[in-house]
C-alpha cells in the first residue's frame, strides 16, 4: 500500500491538475485526498506531477524476428524509463502477430521479460501482405486490441471493406495508415521547396488526404470502428472532422515526432529524421499541435521504431525509416506543455487516457478503482539527450544532443514500482 | 595565382555551400588550366604524389574522362574504379566501401551516386577531399561551374543575364547546381518544363516557371537545354517523343524567341531530335556544346587544385599541432 502525498495530480479524466494525495492498494487506486493510513508507506512527491502512466500505441517490439533491434526486455525497461505503463505492440514483427499461436507467444514471453504492461495488435491481413483476412476472432479471443497491417496500406479495397465488416461483428478495432500507397511508392520526404532542393522523391501530403478519404468511405459502408495511426498533414483535418461530426466511430493519433519536428530537420540528409509518413511542413506541424489541443487528433504515440545502426547509415533513400521514442515521448510531449502551451491533462488526455478508452483499457485515470498505473514526474527538469544512454538496444533518436525538458522520477505498474530515478544522476 | 583567394572548402560536394567569391575563385583559376590545355605542354605538377580516385556508382563516360584527364594534366595518380558492378553488388555498404578506400590513403575522391547526399555521408567518413561527381537528383557541382566558365567567357560577366533552363528539371541534378550557382551571382533564371518535369516547391527559389517554352524563351541571353532519359519519354512524364520536341524541343523557331547573341548550351550526351535540333546543337554560332566539354576539364583542375591545396594546409598544421604537442 502506498500513499502518495505533495503531488501534482494531472487527472486527464477530469481535466485538473492540483496538488493532493493518492492511495494505491494491491494495483489499484483506492481513495485520492484522504489521509494516510497506518500500515501505508508514505511517498512524498515534493511537488512533483503524478499522471496515469503512458499507453503507447503502437510499438515496435523488433521480437520475434529482429531482437538486435529490440527485444521484449529492453523494450520494457525503455518503457518504464520513459513513464510508459503499457505497450501496446504492433503486429510488424517476423513472423507478424497473424495468428493467435504467435499471439500467445508474444504476451508469455512479455510477461516473463518486462515489468511494463504489453498488449499487443494483431495484423489484419496474414503476413501483413494484404491478401486474405486473419484470424481475427481467434485473435480477439487471445487478447489482441487492434488490427492492423501498421505502415502497409491494404491497397485492395474489396478485402478491406470485408475485413471491416468482419471485424464490425466482433466490436473489433481497426487501425488504418492513411496514404494513397500509388503516390506515395519510393518517397522518403514530403514534397516541396526543401526536398527539391534536396533532389529526394517526394510525395505530396494530399496521398495522406486521399488515403483518409477513402478508408472513411469504407468505415461509412461498415460501421466499424476506425483508428487513422498517424494523421500528420493539414490537409487530411478537415476530412477527419467531418467524418467525426457525421457521427463514424473514428479516431486519430500521431506520433510525437510529427509534432516536434518538421521537415527541415532533416538537413544534411539525417537519417534519424527518416520517418513513415515523413516529416512535413512547419504550417503542418502547427496546425496539428492546434487539432491535439483541440481533440480533433486524439492519440500521441511514440511510433517506436528501433533501427541498428546499419539500417541507418545509409544514402537517405535506402535507410530504413523510423526512431525510437518510448524513452523520449514523455520529454518530448513536454514541448508542447512548454512551448506550444497544451495544459498538463490535455498532453495526458492524449497520452494516456484517450489510447486506454479506444483500446478498451483501464488505465489512463486517476479514478479510485482504476489501475494503479502511474508515473511521477518532474516537467520542468532541463537535461540534454545522450542517446547511448537509451535503454532501447537501438540508439536511433532524432533528439540525440537535443535539449530537453521533463524527466520521469519513477514508474508504478499495477502498484508496483518498476523505475525510481536514481538521486545521482538526477 | 595573382591576389588573394578566397576558397575555404574541405570537399566540393554541392554549389550550395560555396560563396560567391569562392565561385569567382574556381573559375579565375579555371582560366589559367584553360590556356595550359591549349598549349602542347598539357602538364603542371600541382597535384604531384597524390593520389585520386574515381569512383562511379553510376556509369559514366564523360565526367569520369574529364576528372581523370584533369587529375593527369595536374600530374596526380589516377585510379578509376567503376562501382556500377562491383562489390555493392556483394552486399557491401557504402560506408565500408569508402573505408577500404579511405585506408589506401587517397587525396582526392571523385563520387558520382545514384543517391541524393551518398556523396555527403561518404565524405563524413574518410579524411581526404571529395568532389561531388553527381548524386542522384541532389547536385552535379563542376557542371555547374563549366557551364559558368562557359558562359563568363561568351558573355563577358556572369551576372545579370537572363538564363533559360528548360528539359528534365525534376529529376536534373545539373539543373539543381545551375540554379543556385546563377541565383548566387545575380542572374535572372527561368525554368521551362511540362508540369510533371517541374519540381514542387520551385517558385520559391526565387526563379520564374514557364511551361509554355517560347514565353520562357524571350529576351534570353543564355538557353540551357537539359538531357531527357529515353525511360521518361514512354507516357509516364510525357505522352511521346515526338510531343515532347513539338512543345519543347530547341529548334531555330523557338530560339528565335531568345535573344539575337543567345547561346545554346547542353550538359551532354544529347538526344537529337528530342530535345535539340541538329541545325542548332552544330551550329557554330550559336552552340557552345564543344566549348562546355573543353571547360570540363579546366573547371575540375581547378576545384581540385584548390582543394589539394587545402589539405595539404590541413595536413601541415595537424603536423605542427603534433609536433607541439609531442
Amino acid at each position: 500500500m502506498l500513499w502518495f502525498h505533495n503531488a501534482r495530480l494531472i487527472d486527464p479524466e477530469t481535466g485538473t491538475d492540483e496538488i493532493g494525495t493518492l492511495l494505491i492498494r494491491d494495483g489499484q487506486i483506492v481513495e485520492r485526498d484522504g489521509p494516510c493510513p497506518e500500515d501505508a508507506e508514505a511517498v512524498d512527491c515534493h511537488g512533483k506531477c503524478l499522471a496515469p502512466g503512458i499507453v503507447d500505441m503502437g510499438v515496435q517490439v523488433g521480437e520475434p524476428g529482429a531482437q538486435h533491434k529490440e527485444s521484449l526486455r529492453t523494450a520494457g525497461l525503455a518503457a518504464a524509463r520513459g513513464g510508459v505503463s503499457t505497450i501496446v505492440m504492433r503486429p510488424d514483427t517476423d513472423p507478424a502477430i497473424d495468428t493467435p499461436e504467435v499471439l500467445e507467444y508474444v504476451t508469455r514471453r512479455a510477461q516473463a521479460r518486462t515489468p511494463v504492461h504489453i498488449r499487443a495488435m494483431a495484423a489484419l491481413t496474414r503476413g501483413r501482405a494484404g491478401r486474405e483476412m486473419a484470424e481475427i476472432g481467434f485473435l480477439l479471443d487471445a487478447g489482441a486490441v487492434a488490427f492492423t497491417d501498421g505502415d502497409r496500406v491494404v491497397s485492395d479495397t474489396k478485402l478491406l471493406g470485408r475485413c471491416m465488416s468482419y471485424a464490425r461483428g466482433m466490436g473489433a478495432l481497426i487501425i488504418g495508415h492513411p496514404q494513397d500507397a500509388g503516390l506515395s511508392a519510393g518517397a522518403c520526404a514530403s514534397s516541396g521547396k526543401f526536398a527539391s532542393l534536396k533532389g529526394l522523391p517526394a510525395v505530396s501530403p494530399m496521398a495522406e488526404r486521399m488515403g483518409l478519404d477513402r478508408d472513411m468511405g469504407l468505415v461509412e459502408m461498415t460501421g466499424v470502428r476506425y483508428h487513422a495511426d498517424q494523421i500528420t498533414t493539414a490537409r487530411s483535418l478537415p476530412a477527419l472532422m467531418r467524418a467525426k461530426n457525421n457521427g463514424l466511430d473514428v479516431s486519430a493519433g500521431i506520433s510525437i515526432h510529427h509534432l516536434t519536428l518538421n521537415e527541415f530537420d532533416v538537413g544534411d540528409y539525417r537519417t534519424f529524421f527518416k520517418f513513415t509518413p515523413p516529416l512535413r511542413s512547419e504550417d503542418d506541424r502547427r496546425a496539428l499541435v492546434q487539432a491535439v489541443a483541440e481533440g480533433i487528433i486524439d492519440v500521441i504515440c511514440s511510433m517506436h521504431t528501433p533501427q541498428d545502426e546499419e539500417s541507418k547509415r545509409l544514402p537517405f533513400e535506402e535507410a530504413a525509416a523510423g526512431a525510437v521514442g518510448l524513452e523520449t515521448l514523455l520529454p518530448a510531449a513536454m514541448r508542447l506543455h512548454h512551448s506550444e502551451g497544451l495544459s498538463l491533462p490535455l498532453v495526458w488526455r492524449a497520452l494516456s487516457l484517450n489510447p486506454a478508452r479506444r483500446l478498451g483499457l483501464t488505465a489512463g485515470r486517476l479514478a479510485v478503482g482504476a489501475p494503479a498505473d502511474l508515473v511521477l514526474f518532474d516537467p520542468d527538469a532541463p537535461f540534454i539527450l545522450d542517446r547511448f544512454k537509451l535503454q532501447s538496444k537501438s540508439k536511433n533518436t532524432p533528439f540525440d544532443e537535443a535539449r530537453m525538458q521533463g524527466r520521469v522520477l519513477a514508474t508504478y505498474v499495477a502498484g508496483q514500482c518498476v523505475h525510481a530515478r536514481e538521486q545521482a544522476d538526477a | 595565382m595573382r591576389g588573394r583567394m578566397e576558397f575555404s572548402q574541405n570537399h566540393l560536394l554541392g554549389i550550395e555551400p560555396l560563396k560567391p567569391a569562392e565561385i569567382t575563385t574556381v573559375l579565375d583559376l579555371a582560366e589559367e588550366y584553360v590556356a595550359l590545355n591549349r598549349s602542347s605542354e598539357k602538364h603542371a605538377t600541382v597535384l604531384e604524389g597524390m593520389t585520386q580516385i574515381n569512383m562511379f556508382f553510376e556509369s559514366s563516360t564523360r565526367t569520369q574522362a574529364s576528372f581523370e584527364l584533369a587529375g593527369k594534366r595536374l600530374g596526380a595518380d589516377v585510379m578509376n574504379m567503376s562501382m556500377a558492378h562491383s562489390s555493392l553488388k556483394k552486399g557491401e555498404t557504402l560506408i565500408d566501401t569508402a573505408l577500404t578506400l579511405n585506408a589506401m590513403h587517397p587525396d582526392l575522391l571523385v563520387v558520382r551516386h545514384g543517391s541524393s547526399g551518398a556523396v555527403n555521408l561518404l565524405a563524413e567518413k574518410v579524411n581526404c577531399a571529395v568532389l561531388n561527381a553527381g548524386d542522384g537528383k541532389h547536385e552535379h557541382p563542376t557542371q555547374a561551374l563549366l557551364d559558368a566558365l562557359t558562359i563568363r567567357r561568351k558573355k563577358g560577366r556572369l551576372h545579370r543575364l537572363v538564363v533559360a533552363i528548360c528539359g528534365d528539371i525534376a529529376h536534373s541534378r545539373v539543373a539543381r547546381s545551375n540554379l543556385i550557382l546563377l541565383g548566387k551571382m545575380e542572374n535572372r533564371i527561368r525554368l521551362i518544363a511540362p508540369p510533371t518535369l517541374m519540381p514542387k516547391g520551385v517558385e520559391e527559389f526565387g526563379v520564374e516557371v514557364f511551361d509554355d517554352m517560347r514565353a520562357g524563351l524571350e529576351g534570353a541571353d543564355v538557353v540551357m537545354m537539359l538531357r531527357l532519359q529515353r525511360e521518361r519519354m514512354d507516357g509516364g512524364f510525357v505522352p511521346s517523343e515526338r510531343e515532347y520536341f513539338h512543345r519543347y524541343g530547341l529548334d531555330a523557331e523557338k530560339l528565335a524567341h531568345a535573344k539575337e547573341d543567345a547561346i545554346v548550351m547542353h550538359p551532354g550526351p544529347m538526344n537529337r531530335g528530342v530535345e535539340i535540333d541538329s541545325a542548332i546543337a552544330d551550329d557554330i554560332n550559336r552552340s557552345v556544346i564543344q566549348e562546355q566539354v573543353e571547360m570540363g576539364v579546366a573547371v575540375r583542375m581547378a576545384a581540385m587544385d584548390l582543394l589539394a591545396r587545402n589539405l595539404r594546409r590541413a595536413r601541415e598544421r595537424a603536423r605542427l599541432r603534433e609536433a607541439a604537442n609531442g
